[in-house]
């Protein structure tokens, strides 16, 4: 058997197959690389606690609640993925999320325009903001975490401002909105085949990859690997939509979230684009001396967190089915952005992933939802939620030393 | 017959003229060495070569175009590649990535099996021992990652190379396996414009040496007709430097 182009140094350990694969996780988690680990890890004990504690908590029913609430944070969480990664912050999600919602209700229930106007002008107008940001951060170098901050009070301001002495407006159940987020679920065998098609899709396209890789002289994921990849997923969405089943399903709104999800992944993974995104977060310099438009990239970066932000504010209104003075406060802006960072997305740029929303998200919410069936009230939860913030924080920072002191920083 | 050459480059920071009146001309297949103490004015000068700041006034001329190179894409696109001194690495992105950062291979599904095979092409030919090119920057040492910048300015088949203290942070063999490679550079007919404050490389691989002292040109010499301790004492101003200038006119004179 030839060795592969990239196989030939003597220095590398073979590592085929299965084991090998397992080997290089556990090797890359000692260097610092933690990846996804502590997510998992969290989700796991978190559940594990709240299901001891009440007994309702991991039910079908309480699931699918999780999964419907998760979607309007998971979308804003998103976008803050996206700040993060070029190592800025917007804190102003919950404003801008809170006014989207806010001048929906306005021009769809008091003016009367088309729903589907409300939300395109909701929408542009997170863009908008978004540009505004950027402007504001690449003409004149303003840290962003200022800007943003100025935008959280103008922007809840402005919202304010928007409902006027209407105070809080009600969305009608029979529009297609409040029904996309309340009613609508993915039929039973609609979602099963969606599920085989993701894991065909994994297969195939891993598939594909290694001939080419073959083809062109590079080792490759062996055939059981791939088989063994695409069992699993197709394993775990199968149990998945059988487990929410049992009760309402699996929820559209959801759906259009996980697939925000991929395609951000798509875009961040195997686009030009997302290639300069991390590396503006990884050496600005480097960057721009590569050629590439930093001041562009930080631009669409600010432009697509807004627009998530907004997208997920008219997600929230409407599964609310009402958008009132407080819609896009409390708490909305920190979920947001501890889903993120708790999902992997280190605060110091260049490091994270899409699914890292995802995965922040489901444990955000659940800690939310647990403590709510516990009776616990606001107070509790916002601390149990900066708690767990800060331990996100603080594995951020100690796997970025360990790193470092592996020399992978 | 120049490919790159600058005729009055003058550049200010604040109240501080970094470059005053810079003349330089690379040749095809010419390596000119560009010495000077520190403060003398190269990194200015690679800046303004490399797009990173634009000449205050004064002319760049390449293949015989009056040209402008306002950014460092401008710089890639006409074909001056530079290697600076910090290497201007990612080290959260892997070897791949760097080296086609900028420039990937269809912008909208990326490449990476047609990335990766000539990332090991381009390794191969200047005989790196990277060990793996999917592992990030931060992992490699110094050498490895001086081989992967370098790697990385030849992929858009530039005219002109610019290496800033190529040979600073390297090892005796990694060295002279830089050397090496500057001069198969030179082979390939590329007019090279190495920086150096190591006399050993200048003399070793450099046709020329242009001397920058205190953000002016002190001298241009031929390589072979002069030794490092004229070159040092252009450098420092150490001697009287009308002997210098006298060798440096002669030499323009036959050029011309």
């Amino acid at each position: 058997m030839t060795t592969t182009t990239d196989r030939q140094d003597e220095r590398l350990q073979s590592r085929d197959g299965l084991r090998g694969a397992l080997t290089d996780v556990v090797e890359r988690a000692r260097g610092g690389d933690l990846g996804m680990i502590p997510v998992v890890v969290g989700l796991i004990v978190i559940w594990t606690v709240l299901q001891v504690l009440n007994p309702v908590f991991l039910s079908s029913a309480n699931l699918v609640n999780l999964t419907l609430e998760s979607a309007a944070v998971g979308v804003i969480a998103l976008g803050i993925v996206c700040v993060l990664l070029v190592g800025q912050i917007d804190l102003s999600v919950g404003s801008v999320s809170g006014l989207s919602g806010a001048v929906l209700a306005v021009l769809f229930v008091v003016k009367g325009l088309p729903v589907w106007l409300a939300i395109f002008a909701a929408v542009v107008l997170g863009a908008v903001v978004g540009w505004l940001y950027a402007q504001l951060f690449n003409r004149f170098g303003v840290p962003s975490f200022v800007i943003t901050l100025a935008g959280l009070l103008g922007f809840l301001g402005l919202q304010l401002y928007v409902l006027g002495t209407n105070g809080s407006i009600n969305l009608p159940f029979d529009s297609g909105l409040v029904n996309f987020a309340q009613f609508a679920f993915v039929p039973a065998w609609l979602s099963y085949t969606l599920a085989v098609v993701a894991a065909g899709a994994l297969f195939v396209s891993g598939f594909l990859h290694a001939r080419e890789r073959r083809k062109a002289g590079l080792s490759a994921r062996s055939m059981t690997a791939l088989a063994v990849r695409s069992v699993a997923l197709l394993a775990a969405l199968g149990f998945v939509v059988w487990y929410l089943g049992q009760t309402r399903g699996v929820g559209w709104m959801f759906v259009f979230f996980v697939a925000l999800v991929l395609i951000m992944h798509y875009l961040l993974s195997r686009t030009k684009w997302g290639r300069s995104v991390y590396a503006v977060g990884g050496n600005v310099e480097a960057a721009r001396r590569a050629g590439i438009n930093v001041k562009a990239v930080f631009t669409t970066v600010f432009v697509l967190c807004s627009t998530f932000a907004a997208v997920g504010g008219i997600m929230a209104a409407a599964r609310l089915a009402a958008v009132n003075p407080s819609s896009g406060g409390g708490d909305v802006n920190l979920n947001a952005i501890a889903a993120a960072v708790i999902g992997g997305t280190s605060l110091f740029g260049g490091r994270g992933s899409a699914f890292g929303a995802l995965l922040g998200v489901v444990v955000i919410q659940s800690i939310s939802s647990g403590l709510t069936l516990l009776n616990l009230d606001s107070s509790i939860r916002f601390m149990v939620t900066g708690a767990v913030l800060l331990l996100a924080v603080v594995v951020d920072s100690v796997s970025r030393r360990s790193r470092t002191s592996h020399g992978r920083a | 017959m120049s490919v790159l050459s600058l005729r009055g480059i003058s550049k200010t920071f604040g109240a501080v003229a970094a470059l005053t009146d810079i003349a330089l001309d690379v040749a095809a297949g010419e390596v000119v060495a560009v010495v000077g103490d520190n403060g003398a004015g190269k990194s200015t000068l690679v800046k303004i070569l490399s797009g990173v700041h634009p000449p205050d006034s004064g002319t760049i001329t390449f293949a015989d175009r009056q040209v402008q190179i306002p950014t460092p894409a401008a710089a890639h696109k006409l074909g001056i590649a530079t290697v600076f001194q910090d290497l201007a690495l990612c080290e959260n992105l892997n070897v791949i990535q760097n080296l086609f950062l900028g420039q990937e291979i269809r912008p909208l599904r990326l490449n990476d099996v047609a990335m990766e095979t000539r990332s090991w092409e381009l390794l191969r030919q200047l005989s790196a021992k990277i060990p793996s090119v999917r592992v990030p920057v931060a992992a490699l040492s110094g050498g490895q990652r001086q081989t992967v910048a370098i790697a990385r300015s030849l992929l858009g088949d530039p005219k002109v190379i610019i290496l800033d203290e190529p040979t600073a942070a390297l090892g005796v063999a990694q060295t002279a396996e830089v050397l090496n490679l500057v001069e198969r550079l030179r082979e390939n007919g590329l007019g090279v414009i190495m920086i150096s404050h190591n006399m050993a490389d200048v003399k070793a691989v450099a046709d020329t040496v242009a001397v920058l002292r205190l953000g002016r040109n002190n001298g241009v010499f031929p390589v072979k007709d002069v030794s490092a301790e004229d070159i040092i004492a252009a450098i420092t101003g150490a001697t009287d430097n009308v002997v210098a200038q006298r060798a440096a006119r002669g030499q323009e004179g036959q050029q011309s």
